[in-house]
């Protein structure tokens, strides 16, 4: 019995189609992934299932009955819950409270009495967690589970997941997967979003492929490889990038960090002295669970936050508290984080490559626009920018984009590369772009730090990864004795290892 | 539940269609024309006679056309002013303020100066009028970019502290000490602006008008300094990741700004009153902002606009002038169709579709 069928659904934004006639249909007490990379449409026919938005054509029925959800309020009576990567919870709250919040319809609320149902549901679902502790005391994994069961005490039969793992630490993914198995076990079905191959072989039983909104089939997941899955997902045989192996000989420090500290917006300090050393040809990654000072971090060094405390050293050369335009001249490539915020996105492609290099193409103040073309174009070719010279940024995809930003830093052969999070939104052909321009310029002897939270991209390239926790180091090992289990202990702040 | 929903909807596209760009001003006119034509007839005159003399007969003579031109003037150097501050992300609303610090400054240089030969006297005139505005533009400035103190209120708050100044200069020291009114004495012969047609009040500004057109359109199109302000207002953390400072390219375009709104009170000043008085300005300051983003920012488009203002204020009057209508029809004319130009360059961006 299918407990819920999508038939011929079909969404568009503006000129984009979002999704081009999908079908999908879930089995009750089944784990359903649906796979696909960033932009397949995965996540806009999940919102369309919970009435967050409204399909432009296509059926939707609910237990074999025709529906039509205008909100999530109708998803939730209709039984079906979401959860999304960013959680709607109270922080000053309980747990209890905030799994009753908006449900519980009595105009007094009995505290023993709830935290009983709520503790009572919990034992139930097997979602291990203290009805009486107040949110904000927990952990990522913990708040996702108040999630679930703010879900399930609706009387959720259908759970939407929209890529669970992406905040979790390996450990957090394996009790997550334990709750998925004991839910299905409830005859729960369970939609599970994801673009990781290896969570979905693990924990689904069935797998739907979208790539560019289209429905490219689905299968049972025990019948496939995670090769032929990626095959479907890109139409192509994946993984594009290896890194070679050969260790720099010459250690020659390049990038140095000295004890730097840092404060955040809030004025808090948020980088605890942190040092680091980068060698000349080396990616030194930077792995961590979002939030604990990767974003400071690479501000810090890229002359945009300063720092409270402590040195940053190119080459032997002091250039602590430097402008951004000094750090580019002293040999400092600084790819921003946000590529949306370190592009101006109403400048043309040709504006926002020269912007960093202004001086060089200017003569008595006026601007030499028959060089900044000449160089525009020869960078578009090189770096394979889909877009003319004299497109406004903003309709540049995120590939192309993140493009732009390599040809602006990596044209000057930077002595140092800072990579916070180049591929994040990516989609895998620009995500293999990327990576591959990295250890092309390892290749040519840059030292490169990558911060990422994806640890199979820190895996993939790194020659050695440091692990960042609450602002601090805490623990720098070579690549080839790193494992996710003891790098996902690091992440976790449980051990530190110096 | 389906059936009752509304059938058509506004979706958001980035680029209107090329074929809407002309469509647009005359759509502005038509919809303006339907919603005051109403009101036309309740004071029992021909609506299409109205705008006729409101929009055609100015153009249709000489002496009319030229007026249009003089009241482009002021309009052209706000409209220059505030572009170069809106361009760079700087609101400043303190172009009137700016105006009257230059008007002071060539009230005071038209005596001063009157010993000198016109070709020293008005160089050096536009000079005071440029650095007197600018230098009551500093003090928003520095409060912006060293505290990061809203510039919309405290350059809209100069402007009612100039006002006060204005008024103490005529009322105090300044006062016409023959007539007793409240204006400067007359600046010397030499440093009036000269007309650039005889018996006409179309006066040397309007070049100056022109040139500064001229060297916003240079300025933010072939300088790294142009392209460093539109970096910089169309994506501050961009711009200051890419290695612009930020703060400087802010206050020298603030202060550009000011300076530009300055000439723009020597103008009145030495091309049309001759004195400073108290209404110098008819809110040329404030037009100016509307002009600038009518304008789109871009010295075309704002010459453009102020001369489309200089026309409906001229037609204003010889509409009320030729049909014995109140002025102020001619004022809530302007109005609604501000109004309507600025919401028809917002929906240009949409386009209705019809809900499947």
């Amino acid at each position: 019995m299918f407990i819920v069928k999508m038939q011929s659904i079909t969404k568009r934004f503006g000129d984009v189609i979002a999704n081009d006639h999908v079908n999908f249909q879930l089995k009750k007490g089944e784990v359903h992934a649906l796979l696909g990379e960033n932009g397949a449409g995965k996540t806009t026919l999940m919102r369309i299932l919970y009435g967050l938005y409204h399909p432009d054509s296509g059926v939707i029925k609910v237990k074999e009955q025709p529906v039509v959800i205008h909100s999530p309020k109708d998803a939730i009576q209709l039984g079906i819950g979401m959860v999304t990567q960013h959680f709607a919870l109270v922080p000053p709250l309980t747990v209890a409270e905030n799994v009753v919040l908006g449900y519980q319809n009595s105009f007094v609320l009995n505290q023993t009495q709830i935290e009983e149902s709520v503790a009572e549901a919990a034992r139930r679902f097997g979602i291990e967690i203290n009805p009486r502790a107040i949110v904000r005391h927990l952990s990522v994994g913990q708040r996702q589970r108040v999630e679930i069961l703010k879900a399930l005490y609706r009387n959720a039969e259908v759970l939407i997941l929209d890529e669970p793992t992406a905040v979790l630490i390996p450990q957090e993914v394996d009790a997550l997967f334990e709750t998925l198995e004991h839910l299905k076990q409830e005859g729960l079905s369970v939609i599970f979003i994801s673009h990781k191959l290896h969570e979905v072989t693990q924990i689904t039983d069935r797998v739907t492929v979208l790539r560019d909104g289209k429905v490219v089939g689905t299968v049972n997941t025990a019948d496939v490889t995670q090769k032929e899955l990626a095959a479907m997902m890109v139409g192509r045989e994946a993984f594009g990038v290896s890194r070679p192996d050969t260790a720099a000989s010459a250690q020659k420090p390049v990038l140095e960090l000295v004890n730097l500290c840092a404060n955040d917006d809030k004025h808090l300090p948020v980088l605890k002295n942190v040092s680091l050393t980068v060698y000349e040809g080396e990616i030194l990654g930077i792995a961590g669970v979002g939030g604990n000072g990767q974003k400071e971090l690479a501000e810090t060094i890229c002359g945009v936050r300063q720092p409270t405390a402590g040195k940053i050293m190119v080459e032997g050369q002091d250039v602590t508290g430097k402008s951004p335009s000094e750090l580019t001249k002293a040999g400092l490539g600084r790819i921003p984080e946000d590529r949306h915020e370190g592009l101006v996105q109403q400048l043309t492609v040709t504006e926002n490559i020269v912007l960093e290099h202004l001086d060089e193409f200017t003569r008595n103040g006026v601007l030499d626009h028959k060089a900044i073309r000449h160089y525009a174009n020869e960078l578009i070719q090189q770096f394979q920018i889909k877009a003319k010279p004299n497109d406004l940024t903003r309709t540049l995809s995120g590939g192309n984009m993140q493009k732009v930003l390599l040809a602006r830093v990596l044209s000057r052969q930077p002595k140092v590369i800072i990579a916070p999070q180049p591929t994040r939104g990516l989609d895998i052909s620009a995500t293999d772009y990327v990576r591959q321009q990295l250890l092309e310029q390892r290749q040519r002897g840059a030292a490169i730090l990558l911060i990422s939270e994806d640890l199979d991209e820190i895996l993939a390239l790194s020659d050695r990864i440091a692990v960042i926790y609450e602002g601090e180091i805490v623990g720098t090992l070579p690549a080839a004795e790193a494992t996710p289990e003891r790098l996902g202990l690091l992440m976790s702040g449980a051990v530190k290892e110096h | 539940m389906e059936a009752k929903r509304f059938p058509y909807q506004l979706v958001k596209t980035n680029t209107p269609p090329l074929w809407m760009r002309p469509l647009i001003p005359a759509l502005i006119l038509l919809t303006t024309f339907l919603i005051t034509a109403g009101l036309i007839l309740t004071a029992q005159v021909n609506p299409f006679q109205a705008y006729y003399y409101f929009l055609i007969s100015p153009l249709s003579s000489q002496v009319s056309f030229l007026e249009l031109l003089v009241k482009a003037i002021p309009l052209m150097l706000t409209g220059v002013a505030v572009t170069f501050a809106f361009a760079t992300g700087y609101y400043n609303i303190g172009a009137e303020g700016q105006l009257y610090a230059g008007a002071i400054a060539a009230a005071w240089l038209g005596i001063v100066l009157g010993g000198l030969p016109p070709f020293l006297a008005i160089p050096l005139m536009i000079i005071g009028g440029f650095m007197a505005g600018m230098a009551w533009a500093l003090i928003p400035a520095l409060l912006k970019v060293r505290l990061a103190v809203d510039e919309v209120v405290t350059t809209l708050l100069m402007n009612s502290i100039m006002a006060y100044i204005v008024s103490a200069l005529l009322n105090g020291p300044w006062r016409d000490p023959i007539s007793g009114w409240p204006q400067s004495p007359e600046i010397a012969e030499s440093t009036m602006f000269f007309k650039l047609i005889p018996r006409s009040r179309l006066h040397f500004g309007f070049i100056v008008g022109l040139v500064a057109i001229a060297v916003l359109w240079y300025v933010m199109t072939q300088t790294s300094f142009g392209l460093k302000m539109r970096a910089v207002g169309l994506g501050k953390t961009a711009a200051q990741f890419a290695g612009i400072n930020v703060g400087r390219t802010t206050l020298i375009a603030a202060l550009i700004s000011g300076g530009i709104a300055g000439i723009a009170g020597v103008s009145e000043v030495a091309g049309i009153q001759y004195h400073l008085i108290g209404d110098l300005s008819a809110h040329y300051g404030y037009t100016g902002v509307i002009i600038a983003t009518l304008g789109g920012l871009n010295a075309i488009g704002v010459f453009v606009a102020s001369l489309f203002f200089g026309l409906i204020d001229t037609g204003a009057q010889t509409v009320s002038r030729a049909m014995g209508v109140p002025v102020y029809l001619g004022e809530f004319t302007q109005a609604v169709m501000l109004l309507v130009a600025l919401g028809m360059y917002l929906l240009q961006r949409y386009r209705i579709v019809r809900r499947v």
